[in-house]
C-alpha cells in the first residue's frame, strides 16, 4: 500500500506516494524524473547512485523512499547555483576528470559532502572519501586531482 | 577568437552536460505509461527447459506480461537475420528462441509489469523446470578439443614463416613457458538497458546502450520486420562500453518485442549480475618458445594459443601475431585455435587478442633478459623490428624506440638493479618490471554530413558513438578547425541511426575513421565557401587559390597576405545562402595500405610487495605512448590513464571466476569482481611521443582507446618477479599464487 512521503528534494519541497518497497533511488529517477542519480549496481557496491541526504552522502539504492521522509535531499541537479556550476563541477570539466560521465554526479556529491566537512582535504582524504564510488574510465587520478583544484578553488570561501 | 583547435588541450565539450545531470543515458528516457521488463535468467548451464510456469506471477495485479520461448511470436528464421556487423562466424543466440540452455544465466523470460519494483518480484515467481545436460566450461580441461576457428573478418589468421622447430632445437638459449589467464567482463559502470518509445502510429524510438547504433537498427529491423523509417535507434550518451556494446545485447532485442506485442513503452535494463552473462574476454592458455643467440638475438619465436568460444559462434582475437610483429626474427610459429565451452560467446574487449598475447609474449622477453643476463630494453632494442614480417610493408611510423627512451627516462630505469630481490623497505620487497605495447591503428569507411548556417554556426554528425573516449570534442575540434571557427559556433551530432553512416566505435579506429569523414565533408564546405568568396565583386580572394588560403577567426584568409580575408558569414551572404550543406565518405587508400600502421607504447611498473602478506601495490607506472598525432591532449591523457588502470585490474584482480560444477560464473557483482578502486591507484604518469606520420590516415592519429592496457600486466608481472624472484604465469597474480 503506498504511503505518502513529504521531503525537500534540492531545495524544493515534494510530495510523493510511495509503495513502501520503492528506493530513494527510484522514487528520484522514477517518479521526480532526477536521473542524475544513476543505477549502476543496486547493491551498494558502486556509488553511482550517491545523492547527499541530510548533509551525508548515501547510496540512494540502499536507502528506502519511506526512509527519506521528511529530510533533505541534494542531488546532482540541485548543485550549482541559478546555472552557475560548483567549483567541483567545474574542475571536473576542467581537469578532464569525466569521460563517459556515469559516475561522475556521485563522484561530485561524495566530494562535496567532504569539502563541506573538510575543505582543505589531503589527497588521502579525498581517496577515502570517494573510495566508495567506482570508476571505470578514467583510473581515478584527474578526479583526485579535480577535487584537488576544487579545494583551491573554494579557499577562502564557503562550500556551499 | 581562437580557432585553431587539433592538439590543443580542449575540455570537453559534453563536460557541462555530465556534471550536472543533464546527460542521459538508456534508462534515462520517461514517459507516461513506460512499463518495466525484468529479466529472468537459466539455473543451469546447458540441458532444456521442460515447463515453465507463469501463472503465479501473471496474478500480480499490475503484471502485463510474462515472455518466454513458448509464447515469443515468430520472427525472423535465417541465422543471418540475427548476425550483426561484429558477430564472429556462426549462429548468434536467439533470446526465447526455444528451450535450449546454452548457458548458465543465458534469458529465459521476460517479465514485463507497471513497476520496476513489481517486475522484480514477478520475475522471483516464475517457476522453471529443466532437464540438465553434461557441460563444460573448463578452459583447461578441454584444451586437446581444440580447433582453428573460422576466419573472422578484420582478423588476419595467423602465418608462420621460415622454420621455428628447427631454429629453437638448434638455438643456445632456450625459454619455453606457459601462460594462463581467466575470463574477465568490461564491466562498464552503466548497465546495459533499452528504453523504447512508442508513437502512436507504432514507430520506435529505441534508446540503447550501443557503440553502433546502426548495427542494432540493422539487426532489429531483420530480426522483427521493421523498416528503418518505423525504427530509429539512439544512443547519445554512454556510460562506458570497453568493447561489450559493439554487438546487440539481449536486451534491445527483449525491450523491442515487448514494445512491439504490447505496444506500449517499454523499459529494459539488466542487472549488474546480468551484466555477466553476455560477452567477455575469453579464458585464455599460451605457450611460448624463444630461441636466442647468447647475446640474446632471436633465432625462433613460438607462440601457441588456445582460448574459449562459445557452443554456437566461432570468436576470435589477434592474440598470437604480435610475436611475429614486433621483433626481428626469421623462423617464427604462430598458431590460435579455440575451444567450444558451454558459456555465452566472448567478445572484444579492450585491445582484444593484444591484452593477453603481449602478457605472454612481453613475460617470455623478460625471462629471456634474465637467463642472457642483459638489460629487458637491451633485448628488446637488439630485436627491434624495423619492418612488419608479418605483412612484408613498412611501418608508416614507429617511435618505440623513443617510448623505451623516454619511458626509462622519466622512471628512472638506469637506477635498477637487474638482480631480484635486491631492492627492498623494511619487509617490503619493491620491484621494478618493464614491457612493450602494440595496437593496430585501423581506419576504415565513414560517412559524414555538415551543414553550414548563413550565421555562420556548423552542424556536423556521424552515426558513431561516443563511449567517453571524447568523440564528441575531437570531432568539434577537427571540424571547427578545418572552418576556422571557434569551438562554440560548432555541434557535433552522434549516436542517432538516421545519420550518415559509420561502423561501430571500437578498435581505436574512431578517431582517424570518422575524423577523416569530418575533414573530408568539411573540405566540401571550404571548397564552396572559397568559390563564393571569390565571386564578390571586387573580392580580395579573386586571383588566389584554394590550396593558398587558410581557414582561421570566421574568415577565408590569403597566406601570402592576411589582410586579403573574405568573411565565412560575408560568402554566404553575397551568395544568397541561408545554409551550405555537404556529405562525404571517406577511407583508405591504396597508399596508407602500402604501410604497417601501429601504435606502440612502452610501460614501465615499480612494484611494492609485503613479503609476509603477499600484497601487491603498483606504486608508479610510466607509459610512454607513439600513436601519431595526439588531437586533444587532455582527452589523450585521460584514455591512456584509464587503460593504464584497467591493466593493473588485469594483471591483480580481475577474474570471472567459474564453478565449474554448475558451469556458472560466482563473481557476478562489483563486490567479488574487482575492478580497480581508488586504493589501487598510485602516481600514474603519461609521456606521448610525437609521431608525424602522413602516411598513416588524413588525419595522422592511431587511436588511444586500446594502446595504453597492452603491456600493462606483463610490465607489473615482470615487476612481480623482480620484487620477489617468482614468475607468476597464470593472471590475476593474487597473493595466493605469490605465497
Amino acid at each position: 500500500m503506498k504511503r505518502i512521503i513529504t521531503l525537500t528534494v534540492n531545495g524544493e519541497p515534494v510530495e510523493g506516494a510511495v509503495e513502501p518497497n520503492r528506493t530513494l533511488l527510484s522514487f528520484l529517477r522514477e517518479d521526480l524524473g532526477l536521473t542524475g542519480a544513476k543505477h549502476g549496481c543496486g547493491l551498494g557496491d558502486c556509488g553511482a547512485c550517491t545523492v547527499i541526504l541530510d548533509g551525508k552522502p548515501v547510496n540512494s539504492c540502499l536507502v528506502l523512499a519511506v526512509q527519506a521522509d521528511g529530510r533533505e535531499v541534494l542531488t546532482i541537479e540541485g548543485l550549482a547555483d541559478n546555472g552557475k556550476l560548483h567549483p567541483i563541477q567545474e574542475a571536473f570539466i576542467e581537469t578532464g576528470a569525466i569521460q563517459c560521465g556515469f559516475c561522475s554526479p556521485g563522484m561530485i556529491l561524495s566530494a562535496k559532502a567532504l569539502l563541506d566537512e573538510s575543505p582543505k582535504p589531503t589527497e588521502t582524504e579525498i581517496r577515502t572519501a570517494i573510495s566508495g564510488n567506482l570508476c571505470r574510465c578514467t583510473g581515478y587520478q584527474k578526479i583526485v586531482e579535480a577535487i584537488l583544484a576544487a579545494a583551491g578553488t573554494a579557499q577562502g570561501k564557503e562550500v556551499s | 577568437m581562437r580557432t585553431e583547435h587539433i592538439g590543443k588541450p580542449i575540455s570537453r565539450v559534453d563536460g557541462r552536460a555530465k556534471v550536472t545531470g543533464a546527460a542521459k543515458y538508456a534508462a534515462e528516457y520517461n514517459v507516461p505509461g513506460l512499463v518495466y521488463g525484468v529479466v529472468v535468467s537459466s539455473a543451469i548451464a546447458k540441458g532444456r527447459i521442460t515447463r515453465i510456469d507463469v501463472a503465479e506471477a501473471l496474478r500480480l495485479p499490475g503484471v502485463l506480461q510474462v515472455f518466454t520461448h513458448e509464447n515469443s511470436p515468430l520472427l525472423a528464421q535465417s541465422d543471418n537475420s540475427y548476425s550483426d556487423e561484429v558477430a564472429p562466424p556462426g549462429s548468434p543466440f536467439r533470446p526465447l528462441h526455444d528451450g535450449e540452455i546454452r548457458y548458465s544465466a543465458q534469458p529465459v523470460a521476460l517479465v514485463v509489469a507497471d513497476t520496476f519494483e513489481l517486475a522484480h518480484y514477478a520475475a522471483s515467481l516464475v517457476r522453471i523446470g529443466y532437464e540438465r545436460d553434461a557441460h563444460a566450461t573448463n578452459l583447461n580441461e578441454e584444451r586437446e578439443r581444440a580447433y582453428q576457428p573460422r576466419p573472422r573478418e578484420f582478423i588476419p589468421p595467423p602465418e608462420s614463416r621460415g622454420n621455428a622447430e628447427k631454429a629453437f632445437a638448434e638455438a643456445i638459449v632456450r625459454l619455453e613457458e606457459e601462460y594462463s589467464a581467466p575470463i574477465e567482463h568490461h564491466n562498464p559502470m552503466e548497465p546495459f538497458a533499452t528504453t523504447v518509445l512508442r508513437e502512436e502510429n507504432g514507430r520506435l524510438l529505441v534508446y540503447d546502450k550501443t557503440q553502433g547504433v546502426q548495427n542494432v537498427q540493422n539487426y532489429l529491423c531483420n530480426v522483427f520486420g521493421y523498416s528503418k523509417g518505423d525504427l530509429r535507434v539512439l544512443s547519445p550518451f554512454v556510460g562506458g562500453a570497453f568493447g561489450a556494446g559493439l554487438r546487440p545485447v539481449y536486451q534491445v532485442f527483449l525491450a523491442v518485442l515487448a514494445a512491439r506485442e504490447l505496444k506500449r513503452s517499454v523499459r529494459v535494463s539488466l542487472m549488474r549480475q546480468q551484466m555477466f552473462t553476455f560477452t567477455h574476454r575469453p579464458a585464455i592458455w599460451q605457450r611460448v618458445a624463444l630461441g636466442a643467440a647468447p647475446d640474446g638475438t632471436l633465432e625462433a619465436i613460438t607462440h601457441k594459443a588456445i582460448a574459449e568460444t562459445s557452443q554456437f559462434e566461432d570468436y576470435s582475437e589477434t592474440v598470437v601475431n604480435w610475436s611475429g610483429l614486433l621483433y626481428r626474427c626469421d623462423n617464427v610459429e604462430l598458431s590460435h585455435t579455440v575451444v567450444k565451452l558451454d558459456l555465452h560467446t566472448p567478445g572484444d574487449m579492450r585491445a582484444p587478442g593484444a591484452v593477453w598475447g603481449l602478457h605472454a609474449l612481453e613475460c617470455a622477453m623478460d625471462e629471456l633478459a634474465f637467463k642472457v643476463g642483459i638489460d629487458p630494453i637491451e633485448l628488446r632494442l637488439k630485436n627491434y623490428a624495423e619492418r612488419d614480417q608479418n605483412e612484408g610493408k613498412p611501418f608508416s611510423s614507429k617511435e618505440l624506440r623513443a617510448c623505451y627512451r623516454l619511458g626509462a627516462e622519466k622512471f628512472g630505469w638506469a637506477r635498477r638493479n637487474p638482480q631480484p630481490r635486491s631492492m627492498r623497505e623494511g619487509n617490503v620487497l619493491i620491484g621494478w618490471g618493464m614491457a612493450g605495447g602494440v595496437w593496430e591503428a585501423f581506419h576504415i569507411t565513414a560517412d559524414a554530413k555538415a551543414t553550414l548556417t548563413a550565421d555562420g554556426r556548423l552542424t556536423v554528425s556521424s552515426a558513431t558513438a561516443d563511449i567517453g573516449t571524447g568523440t564528441y570534442t575531437i570531432m568539434t575540434q577537427i571540424a571547427a578547425e578545418m572552418l576556422g571557427l571557434p569551438i562554440e559556433d560548432v555541434t557535433f551530432k552522434l549516436g542517432d541511426s538516421s545519420l550518415s553512416k559509420s561502423p561501430v566505435e571500437g578498435g581505436s579506429f574512431t578517431a582517424s575513421t570518422v575524423g577523416s569523414a569530418v575533414k573530408a565533408v568539411c573540405e566540401k564546405i571550404r571548397k564552396k565557401l572559397f568559390q563564393l568568396a571569390r565571386k564578390i565583386d571586387g573580392s580580395p580572394l579573386a586571383n588566389t587559390k584554394l590550396d593558398n588560403v587558410r581557414f582561421v577567426d570566421g574568415q577565408i584568409r590569403s597566406h601570402n597576405d592576411s589582410s586579403r580575408a573574405v568573411s565565412l558569414i560575408e560568402a554566404m551572404r553575397h551568395g544568397g545562402l541561408s545554409a551550405i550543406e555537404e556529405k562525404a565518405s571517406a577511407g583508405p587508400t591504396p597508399e596508407q595500405m602500402q604501410y604497417s600502421r601501429f601504435a606502440h607504447s612502452a610501460v614501465f611498473t615499480e612494484v611494492r610487495i609485503d613479503e609476509d602478506l603477499g600484497t601487491i601495490r603498483v606504486m608508479r607506472v610510466v607509459g610512454a605512448v607513439a600513436a601519431g598525432r595526439i588531437l586533444n591532449p587532455k582527452t589523450a591523457r585521460s584514455q591512456v590513464l584509464g587503460a593504464i588502470v584497467m591493466g593493473i585490474g588485469t594483471a591483480l584482480e580481475e577474474e570471472s571466476v567459474i564453478d565449474h560444477t554448475f558451469g556458472r560464473i560466482m563473481t557476478h557483482n562489483l563486490a567479488d569482481y574487482h575492478v580497480p578502486v581508488n586504493a589501487d591507484v598510485h602516481d600514474i604518469e603519461v609521456i606521448f611521443v610525437q609521431e608525424q606520420d602522413e602516411a598513416v590516415n588524413p588525419l595522422g592519429a592511431k587511436g588511444l582507446g586500446e594502446i595504453g592496457i597492452v603491456g600493462v600486466a606483463a610490465a607489473i608481472a615482470n615487476a612481480v618477479f623482480h620484487a620477489t624472484g617468482k614468475r607468476i604465469r597464470d593472471l590475476p597474480i593474487t597473493l595466493d599464487k605469490l605465497l
